[in-house]
């Protein structure tokens, strides 16, 4: 523990070094620069990176995994707090519907210099953020247990749970699966996943009325069951840490995780064994579909609306630093899957890179999906208790979000 | 003390009562009858690393313009209050017309958030108070009863639920219960039964948090009942002793009359805290098994990335209604007491 954290203390104090001495060309002069980011390793990366061009401007970051909660009221205040907000295909629509991000269209026109079109978020023609990552939940496997017990590598859920009962059944593990199934915002997540793998859409076309409640959503209801079986029983508290920790105990051999965690699983720390044995590979599809049970997430930087221009532009000036800096992406190429210009894949981005090859959906970026999101992860968790069907659990989901959507003004 | 006096010494309490408590709660009063504008949204193309989709978007043009004349949003009076989120009027009509058996109409009665929630509330309530009272009563009785010598350290060591942090000792007790920690390995070696899981079940769910509560509360009690024996007068008991009066007869009968209005000021308290059960159902991250009545404001206000505050603040207003009526009884009969008193 104590090793790992002098590792991190040291790596910080060479970015530091890093920064001051080998990118002082930004010329930045003023302007405060104050940014809110969720906490993984590539972000830091990412903001480190971004500090090493800062000038004489103010620089704080505010890296916390409960960014989700403080980013809309941080950034309605006027001043806002951050002058800008790492953020994802999900965390951008609250801030769209609130008004709270400016458009970028002049900043990158005038400092973008090295950002590629590509790794430009444009809605209705104004470019509303700057994504430089990409991200996917994919699976992890065990390939001594699997090679031992004469399983083939694993592309579908069906071949999934068969996998996990034949582990189970030879008695190396009880729980031999693994994924993120914490009541809330996780187990949404696990639900939404594996419902776009079977086909199905949230709404009905054009409007903001669920459309869960069919076959589709019983049968990735009963598929996320029949896994949760397979599962350590606490598997209702776990998160993406709590799992991660379940497998580098050797209590997993199979498992569906971010790839933005691969970095974390694949270092030093821990048993060696279990390291050299973890492999990577894409998503599983689910029920004969072409389409991987996984969806595709960008990590971008948006700016804050109720912030002056100065510290917009030294803002922008310093993150798009970041976001064209090929040093950075080849320093850091295991930490990520870097969407800036330069990057080249390693072992550990084997699963972004499959999910788009397979033509993984991005997270639908709908301004009413994150009610959605939120009454799935509290409505599903009776079902996979056994206290109520597949189609009562799918018709709370829908109750839960009318009330909220209507309290919201979408209905 | 004379009125006059009165109101001076009150007067900085109250004042900062009405700003701190008081103006909140009309606030929040008055936001729960509010719901958002109709959202205008409009068809826009979208692009991103993966490609692009014609999607939609809030219109901001035409919902700022709405905003700014309204800003606390659309007026919707009890709209809130009786939505499938909260009381679940119309769904409960439903309900009763639908079901055939009465066992099936409760089952989709407590399906419902909201009495869901106030179902665990309440059974929180019931089950920790009573015993929060008989445990700090017991433990401040065999107390008094140790010498003088060791009471301090015991003491201290009485009160250490308390002074640990909530969420500091529900993540220990959480730690200490996974199926891989010291009593859920434990206990599925006894009952010999792999897949058990106190996390897992709902029913030992709650009565883990059950027992976590009576542990965290039961302190405080403890401290004001043992405070409360300090002034119990000797010469009664004493001439209880004499008279030949068993332990028991001497705590019925003397000890317990002496301090009843303390037992009562506990009670009130007590009760008033575990109806704002929520600590333990973070520290426990028993969101899934068992939801209290400010574990759904909180959802509200954080857990979705959209923060429905109408929805919040009518939880909010109906959980101060729950602690009135809860405290209802005990406050008439004080009431009454004090009336003949004077």
């Amino acid at each position: 523990m104590r090793e790992t954290n002098m590792k991190k203390i040291l790596i910080s104090l060479l970015f530091l070094l890093f920064g001051t001495s080998a990118y002082a060309d930004c010329n930045i002069k003023s302007g405060s620069i104050n940014i809110l980011a969720n906490d993984f390793p590539a972000l830091r990366t990412f903001v480190e990176t971004a500090k090493g061009c800062k000038g004489s401007a103010d620089f704080k970051v505010t890296h916390s995994s409960e960014h989700n909660k403080i980013a809309v009221p941080a950034l309605t205040a006027n001043p806002s707090e951050f002058s800008a907000r790492i953020a994802a295909n999900s965390s951008i629509v609250p801030l769209m519907n609130q008004d709270l991000i400016r458009p970028l269209d002049d900043l990158v026109k005038k400092y973008g210099k090295g950002i590629q079109d590509s790794q430009l978020i444009t809605i209705d023609g104004k470019i509303m953020a700057v994504a430089f990552m990409a991200n996917t939940q994919h699976l992890y496997y065990r390939e001594d247990v699997l090679k031992e017990l004469g399983i083939a590598v694993p592309k579908t859920y069906e071949e999934v749970v068969a996998a996990s009962e034949k582990i189970r059944a030879s008695g190396k593990m009880q729980y031999p699966y693994a994924a993120a199934y914490k009541a809330g915002w996780n187990l949404a997540e696990e639900f939404v996943n594996m419902y776009i793998g079977h086909g199905g859409e949230f709404f009905k076309a054009g409007t903001a009325q669920p459309s869960i409640n069919n076959a589709k959503g019983v049968a990735t209801l009963n598929m996320l069951k029949k896994l949760a079986g397979l599962s350590n029983p606490d598997y209702l508290t776990h998160d993406s840490e709590a799992i991660k920790v379940e497998w580098e105990s050797g209590n997993v051999a199979l498992m569906t995780l971010w790839a933005s965690r691969s970095g974390t699983l694949l270092d030093d720390d821990g048993d060696a064994k279990i390291t050299a044995a973890t492999k990577l590979t894409g998503p599983a599809t689910v029920a004969g579909g072409n389409i991987p049970a996984a969806t595709l997430w960008w990590d971008g930087f948006t700016l804050a609306k109720n912030r002056s221009d100065a510290d917009a532009e030294a803002t922008f000036r310093a993150l798009a630093h970041a976001a064209a800096n090929k040093k950075m992406v080849a320093d850091a190429a295991d930490q990520a899957v870097w969407l800036i210009e330069g990057f080249k894949p390693g072992p550990k981005s084997i699963g972004v890179i499959e999910a788009v090859k397979m033509k993984a959906k991005p997270y639908p970026m709908l301004p009413q999906m994150g009610l959605m999101h939120g009454a799935l992860g509290s409505e599903i968790v009776e079902f996979l208790q056994g206290k109520e069907s597949a189609e009562q659990a799918l018709k709370d989901v829908e109750a839960a979000y009318m009330s909220k959507a209507k309290e919201q003004g979408f209905l | 003390m004379p009125n006059k006096t009165f109101f001076w010494f009150f007067l900085p309490t109250g004042l900062a009562m009405i700003l701190f408590i008081g103006l909140p709660i009309i606030s929040t009063g008055i936001q729960s009858f509010y719901a958002q504008h109709d959202q205008v949204v409009k068809e826009v193309k979208k692009c991103d690393p993966f490609g692009c989709t014609v999607s939609i978007v809030v219109d901001q043009e035409k919902t700022s313009k709405i905003r700014e004349e309204k800003p606390l949003g659309k007026f919707n009076g009890f709209g809130t209050y009786v939505d499938r989120n909260h009381l679940a009027i119309e769904e409960i009509g439903n309900f009763w017309n639908e079901t055939n058996s009465f066992g099936e109409f409760v089952d989709q009665v407590t399906n419902l958030p909201f009495y869901k929630a106030l179902i665990f509330t309440l059974t929180y309530c019931l089950f920790v108070t009573p015993n929060v009272l008989l445990l700090g009563f017991i433990i401040a009785l065999s107390l008094n009863a140790v010498t003088r010598r060791i009471r301090g350290p015991l003491i201290f060591g009485t009160i250490l639920p308390m002074i640990v942090t909530p969420l500091v000792g529900s993540l220990v007790l959480f730690w200490m219960i996974d199926a891989e920690g010291i009593i859920g390995a434990n206990l599925q070696m006894l009952m010999d039964d792999p897949y058990l899981s106190l996390k897992s079940s709902k029913t030992l769910t709650w009565i883990t948090i059950i027992i976590y509560g009576i542990w965290h509360h039961s302190p405080f009690a403890f401290v004001v009942f043992y405070a409360a024996l300090q002034t119990v007068p000797q010469e009664p008991v004493e001439a209880a002793i004499i008279d030949g009066a068993s332990r028991w007869q001497r705590v019925r009968h003397i000890v317990l009359p002496h301090i009843y209005p303390v037992v009562t000021f506990v009670a009130l308290i007590s009760l008033m805290d575990n109806f704002r059960v929520f600590e333990p159902i973070i520290g426990f991250s028993a969101e899934g098994s068992a939801q209290s009545l400010s574990w759904l404001i909180y959802d509200n206000l954080v857990n979705e990335e959209v923060i429905l505050f109408g929805s919040a603040a009518a939880t909010s207003m109906m959980t101060i209604v729950g602690i009135a009526i809860l405290l209802a009884p005990v406050l008439i009969r004080t009431w009454k007491e004090f009336r003949t008193a004077r």
